[in-house]
């Protein structure tokens, strides 16, 4: 074996995970390497061309606030922004946007060439070069190796890949490129469980032969709202999607040919994720419904190709046609490329830190859909996270790690590493105990001065930053400063009650409807705020009350998640655990009390043993 | 590993029989040890000869294995019926500690079947106070406690909240997907519908925790007009200081009755006067505080002498008395209630009184077939959901309303202990078509 370079940080794989964790990591100061088997997908959206959505966006907006990529990628590339759940709480709201798919690789590929300390390279890692018990560097599927640091290894689907589509099966990462067929033996071998997954994707549609004319459309939101922080405004010129449904004609083909279904046949057996079925497992589940809707999203400006946003199926090839002559506005449509599903091998999440880092060997990072998630945000997060990580690995410092009340980003690393996942992991609102706090509006406020302890934000964003804080701190204090009795506030039209106690401009923020353009009416100090400003405060006024409950929850949380587990701590040695919570203990290896808390089958009993024992063992940091 | 534990089940004390319990890993080869023949099938009796490791024979008995997890405390748990003696006792303790098993503490085996998941926070309850029954309502209490009925309560609330509340984050987490229309409606009356019930079961005159504790009775009236004698005549022993002299209870004295299958907590008073002395003054004042927690006043008259203070306290549930039937005349009626006439010296009318109590006491506390919250913990659990329920408004938006419905769910989660496990995303998929 020749050693031909040598580099800080390696990254595997140039999709949404490994452009962040190479961007991260050079960012940080490290110099990176980027390894991916084409040059000319990197950045590739395999699936739905959109980022974003419930979730998904705060996830975005959380990469932004650490000085990501995927944020300003998508402002250049994207043809359509909507804000989902317009009608609900800020909290709960969610930019999405789809992308013009070429524009976002462009994008993406400039946006990498322009990162300092970050190479390129075209080539195929098959092996890991392992010194001492930690990673030393990578071997390429020509017997060249790298030496380094720190590797992240970000292959997505690729790792055993196969797809299927009806009775036929093929090796592949996606369709059109090969898998990596060495890696997944070097994990195995390093003594990383392995599992599989299985996901899906609908059928492309020519454009050109859809009869848009006798579809309902839906635009986006104007004028668009960007994600990224930095983003002033949206350049890219924006375009509607067509909206259809199946009939009761396109649930009988698929009934029909039921058995030719890979997931029905018994020729998939690993698990997809429930909340992105196969259009044939929804007529299956969910019998009594004679139509699913379906979104028709052209995937680029210059491009003809169609997602239908719906159907994604593994059926065969002749049956994708038939079904799709039955649904409205498709009768006449040329399928481009057959919808397929495609199995990959994932490494259990649990066997990671909340570094990300593996805890078989040191040096190593696993993120994105490697760890058993779904999704180009949730992998884009994990990338961030894993190349910050790694760079800080190789120079000998701390991991940057989030908690639940940080952030979404920390949120997902908490769930993988504590309790593992059975289905492709996606976020939801939902799966966040403090979402009211955790809000895309303020991502910068809770994450990015933690990137500058970490030295990966670039001065731009501080600057930006820091007088973006500095005017929402003198408003905050104007707001707290200006105040007018019920009788003033009546002559305003302002209906409070009539107790003669004054209220603080702020203190009216929490009314239902009261913005500061009306108040800007009473006091007229409050006229031309900036608009990101006038915004958080406004988010901020209105769920006080909440937040400040949630805050004393959120300071129990982190005296439990302050109470640190030794890694080697022995469940067998605690009395009164059962054996079944020993076992569930042993497996997930819980950092923290708090995460112990979580898994499922851990009763407070178990939990308070758990505390008292690690107490009287000296054991807690 | 966990220590194992030994302690005599049954009441120490000679008796004809006493039952031994063993629990830990070491009991297997303890028992084994003790009689020197392998372990017993589980769960069947098997009659041994016992001797300690020197070879001295304790006892002869029975013995039981249960190996684990089908065990009371959900270890490996062995039984010994043996003869009930000092010596017999002492034998075996000594052999135990030399075989390495420690006494458990109070609660232990309770404690331990807990920690195991063998039973839920309600049910160890109950077993405690089962074991503290001391009259046969507490006892058919603790069992239905004991059989699941408050746990199964309990987690039926938190189901149907955890259901609301999957609904309200379907509409949240979904919303670009086919949810169908009118779910905020719906959960906004369901969850009303919910805290209305929950209501209903703390408007219970809180009977489950008042006959735990027992029912509260306070014997009230003026100096001297026999109140102690009254209490000493239920009690049928000298609880209570009897003299001649007016104003000698100054204090409250308690005396624990089993009335008529009812747990009652009967307490003397001092008399209700303008007090001689600072003393008997806080006597008084305390006689006042304890008529109003009363759950049941006893107003006592001196004969046919009406004095305004005692008149001042009687109310609905007052029952009035006149003592002392067997030397002069007493009042048929007073303030609109009967009175009936007593002798705490004779015994004259002393049943009728008692009948007249249990007639009360049955009527405020008889137990209905829902299962009762007999512990402060679960009122305040049941009170805190309800609370966030009432607050629940879906106009104040979605994503506060569902943070109502996650602290209803929490709340009433630490009746039976359950953690907040995240079930709720399982309740979605399995509910609506999510995907596009």
């Amino acid at each position: 074996m020749k050693q031909t370079s040598s580099c800080d940080v390696i990254v595997v794989g140039a999709g949404h995970a490994g452009c962040e964790a190479a961007a991260s990591a050079a960012r940080t100061g490290a110099a990176t390497l980027l390894v991916t088997q084409r040059l000319d997908t990197i950045g590739e959206m395999s699936c739905n061309p959109a980022i974003g959505g419930l979730a998904k966006g705060q996830l975005v907006r959380e990469i932004d606030a650490l000085d990501g990529l995927m944020g300003r990628v998508i402002d250049r590339a994207g043809i359509q922004f909507r804000i989902l759940n317009r009608s609900k709480g800020p909290a709960v709201q969610g930019p999405r946007a789809q992308a013009d798919r070429k524009l976002y690789r462009l994008a993406m590929r400039d946006a990498l060439d322009e990162t300092g300390n970050l190479g390129l390279l075209e080539g195929s890692v098959e092996d890991l070069v392992v010194r001492a018990g930690r990673v030393a560097g990578v071997v390429l599927a020509d017997g060249r190796t790298i030496a380094c640091g720190a590797v992240v290894i970000t292959t997505g689907t690729f790792l055993r890949g196969l797809i299927h589509m009806g009775e036929k099966t093929w090796p592949a990462g996606r369709i059109g490129d090969a898998p990596s067929l060495g890696l997944s033996g070097a994990l195995e071998r390093i003594g990383l469980p392995l599992g599989r997954l299985k996901t899906g994707t609908p059928a492309r549609l020519d454009g050109r032969t859809i009869d848009w004319k006798s579809l309902d459309s839906q635009a986006g939101d104007d004028p668009p709202v960007p994600f990224s922080f930095l983003t002033q405004r949206i350049a890219t010129p924006q375009i509607a999607c067509g909206i259809t449904a199946t009939t009761p004609a396109t649930h009988a083909v698929i009934r029909a040919n039921l058995h030719r279904a890979p997931m029905y046949s018994g020729q998939i057996q690993s698990t997809g994720p429930r909340y992105c079925p196969s259009i044939e497992d929804k007529v299956v589940r969910f019998a009594d419904r004679d139509r699913h809707q379906i979104f028709l999203e052209p995937e680029g400006l210059d491009d003809h190709t169609v997602y239908p946003n719906g159907i994604s199926t593994s059926l065969p090839e002749e049956v994708q046609r038939a079904m799709i002559a039955t649904i409205p506005g498709l009768e006449r449509c040329a399928v481009i490329r057959p919808g397929y599903a495609i199995e990959y091998d994932f490494v259990d999440p649990r066997s990671l830190s909340r570094s990300l880092e593996t805890r078989a060997m040191g040096g190593l990072f696993l993120a994105g859909q490697i760890n058993g998630t779904t999704g180009y945000e949730e992998a884009g997060a994990q990338g961030l996270l894993a190349g910050l990580n790694a760079a800080r690995s190789c120079a000998g410092s701390a991991p940057l790690i989030l908690d639940r009340a940080d952030a979404y980003m920390g949120v997902m690393v908490d769930d993988l590493v504590s309790l593992g996942t059975s289905e492709p992991y996606r976020m939801f609102t939902s799966r966040a105990e403090y979402r009211l706090l955790l809000r895309s509006d303020n991502a910068d406020s809770r994450l990015t001065p933690k990137g500058e302890a970490m030295g990966c934000i670039r001065s731009e964003r501080s600057d930006r930053f820091r007088k973006k804080s500095a005017a929402i701190a003198r408003t905050r204090a104007v707001l707290d400063s200006l105040r007018a009795s019920p009788n003033v506030l009546r002559g305003h039209g302002l209906g409070v009650n009539q107790d003669g106690v004054a209220r603080s401009a702020w203190d009216l923020l929490a009314y239902p409807d009261l913005t500061l353009a009306r108040l800007a009416e009473v006091w007229p100090e409050l006229a031309g705020i900036e608009p990101d400003v006038a915004e958080r405060l406004e988010i901020e006024g209105k769920y006080a009350g909440y937040l400040q409950r949630q805050e004393a929850d959120i300071r129990a949380y982190r005296r439990e998640e302050g109470l640190a587990l030794p890694a080697d701590l022995d469940y067998g040695l605690i009395g009164s655990l059962s054996n079944e919570v020993r076992q569930k203990l042993a497996a997930a290896r819980p950092e923290t009390l708090a995460a112990a808390a979580r898994i499922p089958g851990i009763t407070p009993a178990a939990v308070t043993a758990l505390l008292g024992h690690v107490k009287r063992q000296g054991g807690i940091v | 590993m966990t220590a194992t534990i030994y302690a005599l089940a049954s009441a120490a004390g000679r008796a004809g029989v006493a039952v031994w319990r063993l629990s830990g890993d070491g009991a297997g080869p303890a028992l084994a040890a003790l009689t020197g023949r392998p372990l017993p099938a589980p769960r069947r009796a098997m009659r041994v000869r016992l001797a300690d490791p020197s070879g001295d024979v304790i006892d002869d008995g029975l013995a039981l294995w249960f190996p684990a997890p089908q065990s009371f405390t959900g270890e490996d748990v062995a039984e010994l019926h043996l003869h009930g003696g000092r010596a017999v006792a002492q034998a075996l303790a000594e052999a135990l500690g030399r075989l390495g098993l420690r006494p458990a503490e109070p609660g232990e085996f309770t404690r331990r079947a807990f920690l195991n998941g063998k039973m839920d926070l309600t049910r160890a309850e109950a077993i405690a106070d089962l074991v503290d029954a001391e009259t046969a309502a507490q006892r058919r209490q603790a069992l239905r406690q004991m059989d699941g009925g408050l746990a199964r309560l309990a987690d039926s609330w938190r189901e149907r909240v955890v259901g609301l509340l999957a609904w309200l984050e379907a509409e949240i987490d979904f919303a670009d997907e086919d949810i169908p229309a009118g779910l905020m409606d719906q959960v906004a009356g369901a969850a009303a519908a919910l805290a209305g019930e929950l209501a209903g079961h703390l408007a219970d005159n809180r009977r489950g925790e008042r006959l735990r504790d027992g029912i509260h009775i306070a014997i009230l009236g003026a100096p001297n007009a026999g109140k102690s004698s009254l209490l000493n005549r239920l009690a049928g022993r000298d609880a209570a200081i009897v003299s001649a002299q007016a104003g000698t209870t100054r204090d409250v004295i308690e005396v624990h009755l089993d009335l008529g299958g009812w747990p009652v907590v009967l307490a003397d008073t001092a008399g209700l006067r303008d007090a001689a002395c600072d003393v008997e003054a806080e006597g008084v004042r305390r006689a006042l505080a304890r008529a109003e927690a009363a759950d049941l006043k006893l107003a006592v008259l001196d004969g046919a002498t009406l004095d305004l203070a005692t008149l001042a306290v009687i109310d609905d549930a007052t029952l009035v008395v006149a003592n002392k039937a067997d030397i002069g005349a007493c009042p048929d009626r007073v303030a609109g209630r009967p009175v009936l006439a007593v002798s705490a010296r004779t015994g004259q009318g002393i049943d009728a009184m008692v009948r007249a109590l249990e007639d009360r006491v049955a009527a405020r506390f008889a137990v209905t077939s829902a299962p009762m919250l007999t512990r402060v913990r679960h009122r305040a659990a049941v009170e805190e959901c309800r609370e966030a329920l009432a607050r629940f408004d879906p106009r104040a938006g979605a994503e506060l309303a569902a943070e109502d419905l996650r602290l209803a769910a929490r709340a009433i989660g630490r009746i039976t202990g359950r953690i907040e496990v995240d079930d709720i995303l399982d309740v979605i998929f399995r509910e609506f078509c999510i995907g596009k």
